[in-house]
């Protein structure tokens, strides 16, 4: 993307129109729709615009970590679908995919929403690990955002399945959901010029400045932060972006399933 | 004796199928194509540059496809991300099944990507793949002779059976102590204009008389199964089901 595409993608912005005709914190539509794999424990697919993702949970019983005897595992990844976007290649996760999966991660491990204790089955042996997949099926912007939903809805959608005398029985799931007591939602706040935008399209996305990815939880704490982007940011923008995150977070949470 | 199909269908009679053309917008061609349980997404990109250079042929356009199931698509244990031997393997009997139909000497120096993905599984993917692989292929305009349609046959038991579902495949089965023939699976893909076979494999026990029925049996599936693929392509033109 040159630089005329980055003026003429500003010029609009100064205007407080988005090349898409929405406004500048406005999301596109955003769908949820759980329970779209049989084959996983839990699975969701969410839309944002013609943006698309799949995420499923698999959980499985292992023994834990040496340091964290009595508690589960968890495990976030993304797979950027060369199926979804003729810039995605295949092979092993490139630093995208990476960073999407560890702040979508982060965001679900630091909010302590997760009882990882309650994934305990005998302490020092065996452990419930519970494995979110989150897969990219059109890539049109705003991947981060759709899959931190995305990741949510399909735990929210979870269930266990039957485990009796050392083995797991996938074909039986039981009615216990994953103990999940706070809901992590990321917003990704995008600097381009001296504006500030949520959700870009896939054109924005070439032309941003800085990002701030605030995840937070329903009683307003922030719970990750994430910048990336070439440019620094001010402490007014941060500010800004904070708000922005915040307050967007709120309408995002609407979309998920009340518990 | 297996006397009655697991889920009541008749012998030759195949799972629910469903498909649809244009379900990914940023590839020039895409589909899903749903047969019981098992759905295959499929996404086409190209006549693109082929890179590394030195695999460019100035004769003719190259075919590569990718099979791949998503983690959490298996029936048991969560699938390792990335490709496997097994994947592999797919990949490339997808390539030879679809490569009979393809005009690829239209496309000097280019190469057509083929990625298939499944969300959930439940036996017979690398026929759904072939299936859902086809009308992307055919909805991103590549030159073509055909649609390509595949359905596994098999024996279980001694019945002969068209589009094994996953309990079918594991039947195991043993009467007074012994043990049953193993279940015979057989994926094949037809041209359908042709009748010619473009994906055959097999693994389990069959007799050769057995085999050639089973092969008339997954031919005669394979034109309904042409039917829907043809369908669903008409039906993104004619707007009958898209949005």
């Amino acid at each position: 993307m040159n630089e005329n595409a980055k003026k003429h993608i500003c010029n609009y912005l100064e205007k407080g129109v988005r090349y898409d005709g929405r406004k500048l914190t406005d999301f596109r539509e955003v769908v949820i729709e759980t329970g779209v794999s049989g084959s996983a424990e839990g699975s969701a697919r969410v839309k944002i615009g013609g943006t698309e993702v799949i995420a499923g949970v698999k959980m499985a019983v292992e023994k834990p970590y040496p340091d964290t005897p009595n508690e589960g595992v968890l495990m976030v990844g993304v797979e950027l679908l060369p199926l979804s976007s003729p810039e995605f290649e295949s092979g092993p996760p490139n630093i995208k995919a990476i960073e999407l999966a560890r702040v979508v991660d982060r965001g679900i491990r630091e909010s302590k929403s997760f009882d990882n204790k309650k994934l305990c089955i005998v302490e020092g042996e065996k452990v419930w690990a519970v494995m979110i997949d989150i897969c990219t099926i059109n890539d049109e912007g705003g991947l981060l955002d759709c899959s931190g939903l995305a990741a949510i809805a399909a735990i929210q959608d979870a269930r266990f399945p039957k485990y009796e005398d050392g083995v797991v029985d996938y074909k039986t799931k039981t009615d216990k959901g994953l103990p999940m007591s706070k809901i992590p939602i990321p917003v990704t706040v995008i600097k381009i010029g001296n504006n500030f935008i949520v959700d870009p399209i896939s054109d924005e996305e070439k032309v941003i400045d800085a990002r701030l990815t605030v995840t937070s939880i329903e009683n307003g704490s922030i719970c990750a932060l994430q910048k990336g982007g070439d440019s620094a940011l001010s402490l007014d923008d941060v500010k800004t972006m904070v708000e922005i995150g915040l307050e967007k977070a709120k309408e995002l949470r609407k979309h998920l399933k009340v518990k | 004796m297996y006397k009655k199909r697991f889920d009541g269908r008749d012998w030759d009679e195949t799972r629910p199928i469903e498909a649809k053309v244009g379900i990914i917008k940023r590839a020039n061609g895409s589909a899903m194509f749903k047969i019981g349980d098992t759905i295959a997404y499929a996404s086409v990109f190209g006549p693109r540059e082929l890179y590394p250079r030195f695999l460019q042929n100035p004769e003719r356009g190259l075919l590569r496809c990718n099979y791949n199931m998503m983690p959490f698509s298996g029936s048991g244990d969560r699938v390792r991300p990335g490709p496997n031997r097994r994947s592999k393997e797919i990949s490339m009997v997808t390539q030879k099944a679809l490569l009979p139909v393809l005009n690829l000497e239209a496309y000097p120096n280019a190469v057509v990507d083929v990625f298939i993905e499944f969300p959930q599984t439940d036996a017979g993917s690398r026929c759904a793949g072939i299936c859902a692989a086809s009308l992307a292929l055919a909805d991103a305009g590549i030159s073509m002779k055909d649609l390509v349609a595949a359905v596994a046959v098999g024996k279980v038991d001694d019945k002969i059976v068209v589009d094994l579902n996953y309990n079918e495949e594991a039947y195991d089965h043993v009467e007074g102590g012994v043990e049953g023939a193993p279940v015979a699976d057989i994926p094949l893909a037809i041209v359908p204009s042709t009748g010619e076979i473009s994906l055959l494999q097999m693994d389990g026990e069959i007799s050769k008389e057995e085999l050639f029925e089973a092969i008339e049996a997954g031919k005669k599936s394979s034109k309904k199964i042409a039917e829907v693929l043809r369908k669903a392509l008409k039906d993104k033109f004619t707007g009958d089901t898209n949005e």
